[in-house]
């Protein structure tokens, strides 16, 4: 495809020559619309300094599409600003502010329909509604963007970059916040996320659904009401990344639902109400993360099977699991837990007695959720001593049989 | 009534007791700061120790004081003096000596490790509040009791089953109700559940304001609805102010009737 394009470039090179077009308050062409009308393929659209009030432009040439420091479109809360039904475009440094809302129609900033092999970068979007909604488009990529939005409720918000039905996706180094999912993958596969900031937004940092063999690395969610939900996706790679402060009373650090077969490693769940929520989730592999001071590091309910989780940090957190259904074959193997009070006679690392990661207490929480009005009671100390002396409640496969006596993730 | 509070306090002041408590309280904060530097982990880590071991020394002392003094009492009850007043003045000199250990033991390790640096100061003043007033209402808990009981070795058992039924066996009653009662809406009942016991209340004072707010869910919504605001911290601190001043209500009743 990269070849394709190339040759694309070179024949527009050879043959017509391709034109820089200047819109500018003091040009002979003074509006954008006006720009893209006299634009061809391969042309370069240069947005000098000023304020551009316009709405409902349609790009449908393959052009470059460039804004000068402090050039501004504002679409004064009409409406779209670009649909772009093109290949091969290229949008770069734009300042765009004011996306119209609507309860109807999604409006967008930027909204790319069935395109290929397309560069959005640099970009500022500010009060948008959805910011970057692309639809049934592949080998795209979003990048150095900043797009924020200042929405009270889900329902008034849009998504920060939307993608719905895309191939060969990449997204990096963007920020977003205050809208309602940062980043929301639709059936997109083979896409990459990676070096984003995601604060402060309604819903959730992060979103997939029903997007199969992706992955995630090195991102930072932080104050979103769930940091990431990965929803009826298979194949999903999530690593390095940072989980922080999704603190509420429905917050999550990371959602899982109905996922199959993926890897979760290196991550940083910190202050999170919830570290990990999993339902319905199978075969996957939770390796060398850090659980730090969450309420509960994780919390599963029904159907998980083949959940494996070894070499992880469990460090201050509330309550470390919370299990309300089978353990099933679920899997501890060699953690740290930071509330271990076994010994190690043998100096080989590993705690000679093993570590019931589920206590009394977070066994009737599940019941009774009420009772946790009683965390740090003296009373809740002596049951939970008792039990973990002689366990009669908690289910007694469920352990850690070689617990780590020092922790294994001293980087993060 | 402050001649006989100055004595009680210097008396006290003059007890190993005192000095062994104040030790103890700051040998325990400099240990724990030692073995985690952070200011705010130390925080939690104190209010676990303070809600169960403040009532139990106040509870303690005051039952001790009572019988240990008592002859001297008993001397000062012939003088021209309002009873209210010697008792009163007892009752203050221990709270305010107990106060006092705790406050110094607990404030120099923690101003020595820069808590005025850190964002931990509120929560720090909130837990000394709290102890300064579990202090003051076991005291006064404890004084009635031994005042209700002329044999030292049953008033001795009757204060530590008190301390034992508000800090243990009162958590276990609310629990299994919580439990049993599981299909009715428990947020009103355990919200007044809270309010008949201090330690109950110091603790949920204190844990909204460190760390489990969220971790509440709905219940927690309620919780945090009533003492999150002002208004609830006011009302909450207010109910703490009643648990001092009903126990001191029926001390003074119980005086006038006594014969000594």
């Amino acid at each position: 495809m990269k070849n394709n394009s190339l040759l694309f470039f070179l024949f527009f090179i050879s043959f017509v020559q391709a034109k820089q077009i200047e819109v500018c308050e003091s040009c002979s062409i003074k509006s954008i619309r006006e720009a893209l009308e006299i634009a061809e393929n391969g042309d370069e659209v240069l947005i000098k300094t000023g304020l551009y009030k316009e709405h409902g432009l349609i790009v449908n040439k393959s052009v470059v599409l460039k804004g000068e420091k402090g050039a501004v479109i504002d679409g004064e809360e009409v409406g779209e600003i670009f649909t772009i039904e093109a290949d091969n475009f290229t949008i770069r440094n734009l300042k765009i502010i004011n996306v119209g809302s609507s309860y109807t129609v999604d409006y967008s900033a930027i909204k790319v329909v069935k395109a290929h092999d397309f560069i959005i970068e640099d970009c500022t979007f500010e009060s948008v509604f959805f910011g970057i909604l692309i639809e049934k488009s592949e080998n795209g990529i979003i990048r150095n963007n900043k797009i924020s939005s200042n929405r009270k409720s889900e329902a008034s918000s849009g998504n920060g970059i939307h993608i719905w039905d895309g191939d060969n996706m990449e997204v990096y180094n963007n920020q977003l916040s205050g809208l309602r999912d940062g980043i929301y993958f639709e059936f997109v596969k083979n896409s990459i996320v990676y070096n984003n900031l995601s604060t402060n937004n309604l819903r959730y940092g992060l979103h997939f659904m029903f997007s199969n063999k992706n992955e995630y690395h090195h991102n930072e969610f932080r104050n979103n009401g769930a940091g990431v939900a990965v929803m009826f996706s298979k194949f999903i790679s999530m690593h390095h990344n940072k989980f922080r402060l999704n603190w509420g009373s429905a917050s999550y650090g990371l959602l899982l639902k109905e996922i199959y077969d993926a890897e979760i490693y290196n991550n940083l769940f910190e202050e999170n109400t919830i570290g990990v929520n999993g339902e319905g989730c199978t075969r996957i592999n939770y390796k060398n993360n850090t659980f730090l001071r969450n309420g509960w590091a994780i919390k599963i309910a029904g159907a998980c099977y083949t959940n494996i989780f070894t070499n992880n940090d469990f460090m201050y957190n509330s309550l470390d699991l919370a299990y309300n259904s089978k353990v099933n074959d679920n899997k501890f193997e060699n953690n740290y837990w930071s509330e271990y009070t076994g010994y190690d006679l043998d100096k080989n690392g590993i705690g000679d007695i093993p570590y019931r990661p589920v206590k009394l207490f977070s066994y009737i929480v599940n019941k009774t959720p009420e009772a946790l009005v009683l965390l740090r009671s003296l009373f809740v100390d002596i049951i939970n001593f008792s039990e973990k002396v002689s366990p009669v409640f908690t289910p007694d496969d469920l352990m850690d049989e070689n617990p780590k006596m020092k922790r294994i993730n001293d980087s993060i | 009534m402050l001649k006989i509070l100055k004595y009680s306090f210097y008396d006290l002041m003059r007890s190993r007791w005192s000095y062994v408590y104040f030790l103890f309280y700051l040998l325990l904060g400099f240990v724990l700061l030692f073995l985690n530097n952070d200011v705010n982990k130390a925080v939690i880590t104190l209010m676990n120790i303070i809600i169960v071991l403040t009532p139990l020394i106040g509870t303690i002392f005051g039952v001790m004081y009572y019988y240990n003094s008592k002859e001297f009492t008993e001397l000062l009850l012939a003088q021209p003096i309002n009873r209210s007043k010697i008792f009163m003045g007892q009752y203050l000199g221990i709270s305010i000596s107990l106060t006092l250990s705790l406050v110094l033991g607990l404030g120099i390790p923690f101003v020595l490790y820069g808590l005025f640096k850190s964002t931990a100061i509120f929560n720090f003043s909130l837990l000394l509040v709290v102890g300064t007033f579990l202090n003051f209402i076991f005291v006064a808990l404890s004084y009635n009791i031994a005042l209700s009981t002329e044999n030292k070795i049953k008033g001795f058992g009757y204060a530590i089953l008190m301390w034992l039924f508000l800090a243990v066996v009162y958590d276990g009653i609310f629990l299994i109700s919580l439990v049993m009662f599981n299909e009715y809406p428990l947020d009103k009942f355990s919200l007044v559940a809270t309010m008949f016991n201090p330690i109950d209340l110091s603790r949920i004072l204190i844990l909204l304001k460190l760390d489990i707010s969220a971790l509440l869910g709905y219940t927690g919504a309620v919780f945090r609805k009533f003492f999150g605001t002002n208004l609830g911290m006011l009302l909450s601190m207010l109910i703490l102010v009643f648990w001092v001043l009903i126990p001191i209500v029926r001390m003074n009743f119980k005086l006038r009737k006594k014969d000594f």
